[in-house]
This record gives structure tokens, C-alpha cells and sequence, in this order.
């Protein structure tokens, strides 16, 4: 294993420890927000599907990147889209009811 | 230079997705972590566009315009109610985008002759992952939307089979890092993966879906994270690593807030199998 890969090797334990440190103790409200949110993130793979989209090494490999942009950013897109949505339905509910009571 | 620019890029992508995860914890600073979250999103391919393996634009933009006509309606137009069955659906989507550049990258170093056992090993992985979710998630998805029976599908023996079925691929991953270069093994390793992705859904009820979905979430994020490994790009080990463990402890504090175990959800088969047996003959 080359240097470069022992360096990646501890970024992805640093981050993972982020990712295990930062949604510890979250409530229950928030899962499906939450779970909504993370699955947009997940279509970061958007990043390797355009280098193999663009690489020009064929029609094949074009085609599968092409078809694999398509199904990430759809993923990205409707993911944020639809965490928007839901979380400006329950941002209105705590809104009121600060109103309410001053 | 431009090589430097990707990379700080990428620096600040995942400084804003950290900020993101975070924010998201709190339910009066949840909206700005999406947003957060979002313009992670734009900076890390609009960086990832300057990047020199990236020759040729037609398919590019044509898988870009395809995904946003597709994704708009699947945000957009669907109910609050069908919330978990679109995100299945939408994580299939993902996966299937890991998976397939799993299989490009894979094809592409096969045609140079250029594969090493580690670049094998980590795309191996993200095609196991991928095609495992690919299909749970359509399973999932079917389950919840009712194209399919919500309840649990039991039959003996069903645990070892699956186990049966990891193993299998597993070894198939190791004979291919030990040897790369057989598209056949490769192949079936993938399909093994595909096989276990439908029968791990298929023993878990309606009720449980959520805690699967988030934990093929999970899944999703680490295929990301060998994607990294395979092509030297950081963005995709951070975020992943955060996607696919952050997925993790949710899956479980999602069934904690069930009061159900996390093992009992996903294995419930064990203890349930002779039961429902029994239930059947009575």
C-alpha cells in the first residue's frame, strides 16, 4: 500500500468518527429529515459517475457514466428537494407556538 | 495548479457537509444544514468538472438534463405519506450510479491491463455494496408501496442461506484481489450481492422498513467510500465515511425509538421462522 492510501485510510476514520459524533443523540423528529437529507449526500458518487462520463474512452463507458450521472443526480436533486419540503412543513409548527407564548 | 483548486475545492466541500450533518441534529438549525448540505453538493462537481481525466461533454450533460427531469417530480410531487418508499426508490437510484461506475472503471482497467489487486479490492467493494443496495432498496421500495406483500416473507433456513450467499461472494471478491482480471468472478460477485440485497429485505415488515432504509443508506455511503479508494479522489472517502456511518448509528437510534432491538430488526427471522410455522399449520 502506497503512502497515499495510508493518508486515505485516516481521513475515512476521522470522518467516520464525524459522522458517528455529530448525529449521536439526535431526536426522533429529525430521523426521516435527517434520513432524507443523508440520502441526498449519498449521490456524491455523482463526482467518479462524471470523470467515467467524461473520460471519452468509448461509447460504452460514456453510455454506463451518462446513465449513472442520470440516476445520481436524480438521487441529488429530488433528495434536497423533497428535505426542503419537509423540513419547511415542520419549521412552521415551533414558529407559532413561539408566537404564542410572549 | 488546477489539480491544487480541486482539491481545496474539495476541502471546503467537506468543511460545508460536516457543518451540514451537524446543523442537521437541531430542529431550528435543520433547514440551513440542508442547505449547507446542498451547496456542498455544488462545489464539489462543479470542482470535479475541472478536473483533466474529464475529456468529453455530450454524455455528461445528457446524463445531467436526464437525472434533473427525473429527480424534480420525485422531490416535488409526492406525498408526504410516501416519504420512506421514495427515499428506497431514490437510493436505489444511488447505488445504481455506484455500481455502474464500479463496473465502468473496472471494464476500463481491464481493456489497459492496468488493474492492481488494491484499485480490484476497492471496486469490488463498491460494486458488492452497490448492487446489495440496489436491489434492497427496490425490494423496500416494492414492500412499502405495496407492489409487493408488506409482511415478512419467512422460510427455514433463510438466515444460512443468506449467510450462505455472503460467503460466496466474499470469496469471489478474494479470488478476485488474489487474481484480477476475471470478468466472470467479477460478474458474479455482483450478482451474488444482488441475490443477498433481495432476500435481506425480504424477511422484514412493513413497520421495520425504515431502519432498512436507513441502513442501506449506510450501505450506499461506504460503496461511495471504495469508489474513493479506487480513484485517489478524498471528497468521496470523507463523505461517504460520514453518509455511511452517520446512516449507521440512525438505523439504530430509528429502532431504539422503536423500542426494538437493532438485531431483532434485521434478524428477527431467526427467532420469528418457526412461529409463523406453527401459525400456518394451526
Amino acid at each position: 500500500m502506497s503512502d497515499t492510501t495510508i493518508i486515505q485510510l485516516f481521513v475515512f476514520m476521522l470522518a467516520g468518527f464525524v459522522g458517528i459524533q455529530t448525529i449521536h443523540r439526535i431526536p426522533p423528529l429529525l430521523h426521516t429529515p435527517l434520513m432524507a437529507a443523508t440520502n441526498a449526500i449519498s449521490g456524491i458518487s455523482l463526482v467518479a459517475a462524471l470523470v467515467l462520463a467524461g473520460s471519452g474512452e468509448g461509447w460504452l463507458a460514456g453510455l454506463l457514466g451518462a446513465i449513472a450521472v442520470a440516476c445520481a443526480t436524480a438521487n441529488i436533486v429530488g433528495g434536497f428537494l423533497i428535505t426542503d419540503r419537509m423540513l419547511a412543513m415542520f419549521n412552521r409548527r415551533p414558529n407559532p407556538k413561539n408566537g404564542a407564548t410572549p | 495548479m488546477t489539480h491544487t483548486i480541486i482539491q481545496l475545492a474539495y476541502l471546503g466541500a467537506a468543511l460545508l457537509f460536516i457543518s451540514a450533518l451537524r446543523a442537521l441534529g437541531h430542529p431550528d438549525t435543520a433547514r440551513r444544514g440542508m442547505q449547507f448540505a446542498a451547496f456542498g453538493m455544488a462545489v464539489a462537481v462543479a470542482a470535479t468538472l475541472l478536473d483533466a481525466r474529464i475529456v468529453s461533454w455530450q454524455w455528461i450533460v445528457a446524463g445531467l438534463i436526464v437525472g434533473t427531469v427525473a429527480g424534480y417530480p420525485l422531490g416535488m410531487h409526492i406525498k408526504m405519506t410516501a416519504m420512506p418508499q421514495r427515499i428506497a426508490l431514490s437510493h436505489a437510484f444511488g447505488a445504481l450510479a455506484a455500481s455502474l461506475v464500479g463496473i465502468g472503471e473496472y471494464a476500463h482497467g481491464l481493456v489497459h491491463g492496468t488493474l492492481t489487486s488494491f484499485q480490484t479490492a476497492s471496486l469490488g467493494f463498491e460494486v458488492l455494496f452497490g448492487s446489495l443496495t440496489v436491489t434492497g432498496s427496490l425490494m423496500a421500495f416494492g414492500k412499502l408501496q405495496e407492489i409487493l406483500p408488506g409482511r415478512p416473507l419467512l422460510f427455514r433456513g433463510q438466515n444460512w442461506l443468506n449467510l450462505g450467499l455472503i460467503v460466496l461472494a466474499a470469496a469471489a471478491l478474494v479470488a478476485e484481489i488474489v487474481t484480477p482480471g476475471h470478468p466472470l468472478v467479477f460478474g458474479s460477485m455482483a450478482v451474488l450481492a444482488a441475490l443477498v440485497g433481495v432476500l435481506f429485505v425480504l424477511p422484514i415488515g412493513g413497520a421495520d422498513m425504515p431502519v432498512v432504509v436507513s441502513l442501506l443508506n449506510s450501505y450506499a455511503g461506504l460503496a461511495a467510500v471504495a469508489t474513493g479508494f479506487a480513484l485517489d479522489n478524498t471528497i468521496l472517502i470523507v463523505v461517504g465515511a460520514l453518509d455511511g456511518l452517520s446512516g449507521f448509528i440512525l438505523s439504530m437510534a430509528m429502532s431504539r425509538a422503536m423500542n426494538r432491538s437493532f438485531a431483532n430488526v434485521l434478524f428477527g427471522a431467526f427467532g420469528a421462522a418457526p412461529t409463523v410455522d406453527a401459525a400456518a399449520a394451526g
